[in-house]
């Protein structure tokens, strides 16, 4: 019963989520949708910790694409075997991994220390951060228990990947995922959090990772609207528009 | 040839007196809010001293502008697309608060809040940024007037620069030299580093005017622009997140009112109009070898509206007609191409700006009648600028990328001028052979005396309005020109003055401000039946009734400007 709901329904419960906040967002809120950087208040510790929690995290992107998505099957078939495999995601991805959370520590220390910074972030951050944090947390304990859990620990590629695949074909092989050990369980269940989030936080400034700049031209012409000066209605929208001044007489 | 046009200003060096009003007045228009505390879309700097923010043309550091790669072709200083990309995640090169400053206000409750003591309260200063108490350190202007000149002269780049190639011939005599003032807005460039640096293609630049803005919903904030900028006039705004800049006044320029800026200028050093330019040209034009050819290169791009094939090909291409004849007054290209005394600031970040300088006189000027001599005698201007190595040189590398012959020419057209005029004024036989001593005719010298002397509101000015149908729902909504009989309604309303409906406040505004700045008449004679509306006088003759008759007798007659006529010598323009 639990088993269904958590890995039967809850996946197209975020999915839905997931696609329709961003889709909302993104129609309502491009004034809010930016990276918020804080770089103007604190530079030094940012240019460590940013770029290691960033290409970490890109790395563990990859890591996950790989592990899930592609099956068991097709790495045999190339001549990767299960134990070769398994130690190159043990180290790629546990590099990778411990970098993120190298980074993020890095950066939540840095936000929590820079005065400016501390005031800067919302309680939407401060949620984001737990979040995300225990995510990445829990991955690497997955990691990490698989390998101090005997000869090779346990084997996701025959567990949460085909559950993964099966998602996709809208027939989820929940008793696949319900065999894998809870370690992968939480750490599963914490991600589909992550994602459901995702779109009502700061982190949607990925999904528009400038990517097209390598092909846009530099100067870019731009015709004036044609409506010039014409308000437009205010929408209801993710935030208002404008910022709200500080409130000078907190003491 | 593909011809645009283009807002242009030019500032004239020699009338800016420093008084910052530009900077207020844009602060109170457009950054007056939570997250711009710190920016400036225009500022003032004292020549010599740092800028604002702090040695931002120092592009060894700050990476801004474009240079030319091994090929010789023109490449973003701050790196390529790749680079930019990668280095996206923490800025590598990206000015902090502390590199402009930290804004801050005082605590002015205290002053009435604080219980009745032995000790005056005193209004501490705040961080705008923390909120806690501050030591105030640095601020935009903080090196006003050369302050702090002797322990900090030698921060600014262009000094450190002037200070390498001449040795030590200035070492000590610096501070004393020369000063002026350098009001900075956006350049509006034609090929600026700022768009292409940005990775989102928010920065854009507007095809009817080529005023550069930053579209507020498709900046994601990924800063690279304020690394583009090598003039640093693009701001992060650390509340939303998002790149802010200058918009040369966009909405008031659209309806034919000058900038902020520029309207309310005390010394009227800012001239608004049009350039047209070859948008094809611009990219080689901007990659020429030698940097000091780039001034002249940057010429070449700008087109003569008076040229038919130009004018026929800007109708093709969609200019308007009445952009094309504001282009042909357009005083900016009288001053920039015609006149050529008016340079762009910096030209060899290869942006091509679009704001350009007059060159200031002053420091040399001063120099002389501090010295005892006749500062306005062409000989010893000419004198001057040839022996004054120190300003030259410094002027040459803010203006013309360090080629002191370039400014040398511009100076002594400035200084031909002031003598040949000094001369007509004093009621002596005007001296051709000064306007022929820099190639020009006695005419022409008049002529360009004319703008940039006395040269009225509308001819300072000319701007074009925007071509859109819903011109009139510009500033209010559902508010239009024909109320209540269109621009006669201003006049008087049936049952006096306030009767009727009430006016819309951009109307009122609109009109009442061009009546008063165009008009040589107090504001709001007629219409208010020789009552005073002290509220809406402008200084501009005295209200009858306003001020007690005079006693004693009568001031003498200002000269009239009869008496500044051209020499008829024929040559006009």
């Amino acid at each position: 019963m639990w088993d269904v709901l958590l890995w039967g329904i809850l996946p197209y419960v975020m999915v839905a989520i997931l696609i329709s906040g961003t889709i909302w967002r993104y129609r309502y809120d491009q004034f809010g949708w930016t990276t918020r950087s804080s770089q103007l208040y604190e530079s030094r510790l940012l240019r460590i910790g940013s770029p290691i929690f960033h290409f970490g995290f890109l790395a563990v992107i990859a890591g996950h694409f790989f592990g899930l998505v592609i099956p068991m099957s097709w790495t045999l078939f190339f001549g990767m075997s299960q134990d070769f495999y398994h130690l190159n995601a043990l180290l790629v991805g546990g590099v990778a991994g411990v970098c993120t959370l190298g980074g993020i520590v890095i950066l939540i220390y840095r936000r929590r220390k820079t005065g400016p910074v501390f005031m800067a972030t919302t309680t939407n951050d401060k949620m984001m951060y737990i979040v995300l944090t225990a995510a990445i947390v829990l991955g690497l304990w997955t990691t990490l228990a698989s390998v101090f859990s005997g000869e090779h620990g346990h084997n996701y590629r025959e567990t949460v990947s085909p559950w993964f695949r099966s998602l996709f074909i809208l027939q989820p092989d929940i008793a696949a995922m319900a065999a894998a050990p809870f370690s992968f369980h939480i750490h599963t269940l914490v991600g589909m959090i992550l994602f459901v989030v995702w779109p009502f936080t700061r982190l949607v400034h990925a999904f528009t990772a400038p990517l097209h700049y390598l092909f846009r031209p530099y100067i870019v012409y731009r015709s004036r609207d044609q409506e010039p000066g014409q308000i437009r209605p205010v929408r209801r929208g993710w935030a208002p528009i404008g910022t709200q001044d500080r409130t000078r007489d907190k003491r | 040839m593909r011809v645009m046009a283009q807002m242009g200003m030019v500032m004239n060096l020699d009338k800016c007196i420093g008084c910052h009003t530009c900077s207020v007045t844009c602060k109170q228009a457009w950054t007056n809010r939570a997250g711009t505390e710190y920016v400036w879309f225009n500022n003032v700097e004292t020549r010599p001293g740092q800028g604002y923010p702090r040695r931002y043309e120092d592009q060894e550091q700050w990476k801004g502008g474009w240079q030319l790669n091994k090929k010789g072709r023109l490449v973003l200083k701050g790196g390529g697309r790749l680079k930019k990309l990668f280095g996206i995640f923490a800025s590598p090169v990206q000015p902090e608060l502390k590199d402009y400053y930290e804004p801050w206000t005082y605590d002015y409750k205290t002053l009435i809040d604080a219980p009745l003591g032995d000790d005056f309260p005193v209004a501490r200063p705040k961080s705008l940024i923390t909120g806690e108490d501050t030591k105030i350190s640095w601020s935009a202007n903080w090196d006003d007037d050369l302050g702090g000149a002797p322990e900090m002269g030698h921060l600014d780049p262009i000094v450190e620069k002037v200070r390498r190639e001449s040795e030590d011939k200035i070492k000590f005599a610096f501070e004393q030299t020369f000063m002026f003032y350098l009001p900075r807005i956006c350049e509006h460039c034609l090929n600026p580093s700022c768009m292409a640096s940005c990775p989102s293609g928010a920065i854009y630049k507007r095809v009817e005017d080529g005023i550069v803005l930053v579209d507020q919903d498709k900046c994601r904030g990924w800063r690279q622009c304020i690394t583009g900028c090598p003039y640093k006039k693009i701001y992060f705004n650390h509340k939303t997140g998002k790149a802010e800049k200058c918009t040369f006044c966009y909405p008031r320029v659209e309806i034919g009112l000058p900038t902020v800026c520029s309207e309310t200028c005390v010394g009227r050093l800012r001239y608004l109009g049009l350039f047209l330019y070859d948008a094809d040209r611009v990219t080689d034009a901007a990659a020429v070898t030698d940097v000091t050819d780039l001034y002249e290169s940057q010429m070449d791009v700008l087109l003569d509206p008076n040229d038919p094939e130009v004018a026929a090909a800007a109708l093709d291409q969609g200019i308007p007609s009445d952009w094309l004849d504001a282009a042909r007054k357009s005083p900016v290209y009288a001053l920039a191409k015609v006149y050529k005394v008016a340079l762009p600031l910096h030209p060899e970040y290869r942006t091509m700006p679009m704001v350009w300088y007059v060159p200031p006189l002053s420091p040399i000027v001063d120099l002389l009648s501090e010295q005892g001599h006749d500062a306005e005698d062409n000989g010893n201007l000419f004198g001057a600028i040839d022996a004054l190595r120190i300003p030259v040189e410094y002027l040459a590398e803010l203006f013309t990328a360090g080629d002191t012959d370039k400014i040398t020419e511009v100076l002594r057209k400035l200084a031909a001028m002031r003598a040949y005029m000094r001369g007509i004024t004093m009621g002596q036989k005007p001296d051709p052979s000064i306007p022929a001593a820099v190639g020009m005719t006695p005419g022409n010298m008049y002529e360009m005396y004319r703008l940039m002397a006395i040269a009225k509101y509308d001819e300072r000015y000319v701007i074009p309005k925007a071509h859109v149908e819903q011109a009139h729902d510009l500033e209010e909504m559902g508010c239009s020109v024909d109320f209540e009989g269109g621009p006669g309604m201003y006049e008087d309303s049936p049952f006096g003055e306030a009767s009727g409906r009430p006016t819309p406040v951009a109307v009122e505004n609109f009109y009442a401000l061009k009546d008063r700045q165009t008009s040589d008449t107090p504001a709001g004679e007629q219409s208010l039946r020789g009552r005073v509306n002290l509220l809406n006088w402008d200084g501009n003759g005295s209200p009858v009734g306003s001020f007690s008759e005079k006693r004693d007798q009568p001031r003498a007659a200002p000269p009239s400007p009869a008496d500044l006529r051209p020499p008829t010598d024929g040559g006009a323009l």
